[in-house]
């Protein structure tokens, strides 16, 4: 991790414990400030977060490999989550996986090779009005068909080589 | 057919009412009608003598639920806002809070005072993330005007709200995982009892209620027990209901509806009837753990008995449509495939025997299943009852509405050798 990181996130964060009875409930936040200013949660980021909370780093691991919305391996710069429940199924949802797989040329779970997009699966997204739904980022998609997959792609591709890598 | 709006009564399609906007619709007027003014008591009896019932899917009576909370217990105790709303088919918080968000912050107060809890947590899914956002703005206004904080409207009444964000996982719904998350350990369930009103967030008393449960308050404690049992259509029974509807409907979105209403009003009027001209052929009436209703169904009222008494329940009430050309062995494919991802891996029989379910289910959708993988599926549900917590139980829901009224299209996948309508 770049030690500026470590700084900020120290400086965010290290006034927080200090007010906080159970420092221990910062996890998660911590973590997801990990991955908002690395992409993802590396090993040193499950480190920094122990030593910055007081806890051991297997404390730290078991809560960071529970959550699927935290990557403990790299991804991309821009993460699809594509909807696969009941709702977005009943709507299309496979056949819409079948289109991402091959307009990114990668199947679920891998990441393209200009280093953009990761695909993943997710349950419910809460967008059951609009499925099929994707997630790129935090960015909610919904009324999902094959163009509008392609017009998402291209304007996320756009913004995420305009962001310093 | 027009329904009386208490919920959404504030709801414009795409805008977020903040402070002004809800005190300029009477917003905040059931607090300072409670706090200094009622005794926190008389407030828990106008909660359980309105008959409101949990809205997150379980439907307890919350009246009881706070009959058994330890108020005068000294040392800190917690209310939790459950807001991780992962249910498959249900979205209607992610629509009450993006619409109205000072609501569930007043009901969380009123909450607090009856209860005599200082500090409350709203558990917000990771993925909504425009929900955290307003839920933040909205509590730094409700902070700045004395609505939470020290000293509420001058009353020997203090109430913190803190918003929680996570980072996914359906489990975290189950509130003992939740209090998990909270507390920044490994989100497992835990084993009741305790349970968490004797032994709950940081070992402390504590109580969590679903988002739509909270927002009721402020309507029960301004109107009465009596105007909200009068809500609803049907006896015993009480309040409106937020369906979110989904599925193969010509009209998929979020409504307020007297709880009790007919299903085939809800479908056939609201939902805009069935898509392309089809015919319904089933539905879940509130998410992926509901059992399925048939078309035999449609005249059903909409309520926590009604649904009880055909062996079903009204969960959610996130109402997911199924056309005549669906699948209903593979729409239980998808949902127990949902489960059986989304299982924690804590105990065996959800651990395995989900997994072991949709194996068994695949093997008759691609026609691979001979008559005795049949047998062998009916006889999982009684073991997968045994799982640690209510995720593998509601897993069965699905799984046992598709043997209660679709048994015919099993036998037909594995008499033809392949699924009959042209799936897998």
């Amino acid at each position: 991790m770049d030690p500026r990181i470590i700084e900020k996130l120290t400086a965010e964060f290290a006034p927080q414990r200090e007010a906080c009875e159970h420092p221990q409930e910062l996890v998660v936040h911590l973590l997801r400030a990990v991955q908002r200013e690395c992409g993802w949660v590396p090993d040193e980021g499950v480190l920094f977060a122990a030593r910055l909370l007081g806890l051991t780093p297997i404390q730290v691991e078991e809560v960071a490999t529970f959550y699927d919305k935290l990557y403990r391996r790299p991804v991309g710069r821009r993460v699809i989550h594509l909807c696969d429940s009941i709702c977005c199924w009943s709507r299309g949802a496979d056949e819409l996986r079948a289109h991402l797989e091959a307009r990114l040329g990668i199947r679920m779970g891998e990441t393209t090779p200009d280093g953009v997009f990761t695909l993943l699966p997710t349950c419910c997204l809460g967008a059951c009005g609009r499925a099929p739904a994707m997630q790129v980022g935090f960015r909610l998609v919904g009324e999902l068909t094959p163009e509008k997959v392609d017009r998402v792609l291209e304007e996320e591709r756009a913004r995420a080589l305009e962001e310093a890598p | 057919m027009s329904h009386p709006q208490v919920l959404f009564a504030r709801r414009r399609p795409g805008e977020t009412v903040f402070l002004e906007g809800y005190l300029a619709g009477g917003g905040y007027r059931a607090l300072g009608a409670a706090v200094g003014k009622q005794e926190p008591a008389a407030l828990r009896a106008l909660v359980l003598d309105s008959g409101l019932r949990g809205r997150g899917g379980a439907g307890f009576p919350t009246g009881q639920k706070w009959s058994f909370f330890p108020v005068d217990a000294p040392g800190p105790k917690y209310l939790v806002c459950n807001c991780d709303e992962m249910e498959p088919g249900t979205y209607k918080d992610r629509e009450l809070l993006e619409a109205d968000p000072h609501l569930l912050i007043e009901g969380m107060a009123l909450a607090a005072y009856a209860l005599g809890v200082q500090r409350g947590y709203v558990f917000v899914r990771y993925d909504y993330d425009e929900v955290f956002r307003i839920l933040e703005r909205a509590c730094a206004e409700a902070r700045a005007q004395g609505f939470l904080g020290e000293r509420i409207l001058g009353a020997d009444f203090r109430f913190e709200l803190h918003v929680h964000g996570s980072a996914g996982r359906y489990i975290l719904g189950e509130e003992t995982s939740l209090l998990n998350g909270l507390e920044g350990v490994r989100p497992n369930p835990r084993l009741r009892p305790p349970f968490p009103a004797q032994r709950g967030l940081f070992g402390r008393p504590t109580t969590v209620q679903n988002v739509e449960t909270l927002c009721n308050l402020p309507g029960i404690v301004e109107r009465g027990a009596a105007w909200f049992r009068g809500l609803a259509l049907t006896p015993g029974e009480a309040g409106t209901k937020l369906f979110g509807l989904s599925g193969h409907l010509n009209r998929t979105a979020c409504f307020e509806l007297p709880m009790g209403i007919a299903l085939r009003e809800v479908v056939e009027v609201h939902g805009g009837g069935v898509r392309a001209g089809r015919r319904f052929k089933a539905c879940l009436p509130g998410g992926a753990s509901t059992p399925y209703l048939t078309a035999a169904h449609l005249d059903l009222s909409m309520d926590f008995g009604a649904l009880e008494r055909v062996g079903s329940r009204l969960g959610t009430a996130g109402v997911t449509v199924f056309d005549d050309r669906t699948c209903m062995l593979a729409a239980t494919l998808n949902l127990i495939s949902f489960f059986a991802r989304e299982s924690c891996g804590w105990c065996t029989p959800c651990r395995d025997g989900l997994p072991f379910v949709c194996y068994l289910l695949e093997r008759i959708e691609r026609g691979q299943a001979g008559p005795e993988d049949l047998e062998i599926l009916k006889a999982q549900p009684a073991f997968i009852h045994q799982s640690f917590c209510a995720l593998a139980q509601g897993a069965m829901g699905p799984l046992e509405g598709l043997l209660t009224h679709f048994e015919q299209e099993l036998h037909d996948h594995i008499a033809r050798g392949g699924c009959p309508f042209g799936g897998a």
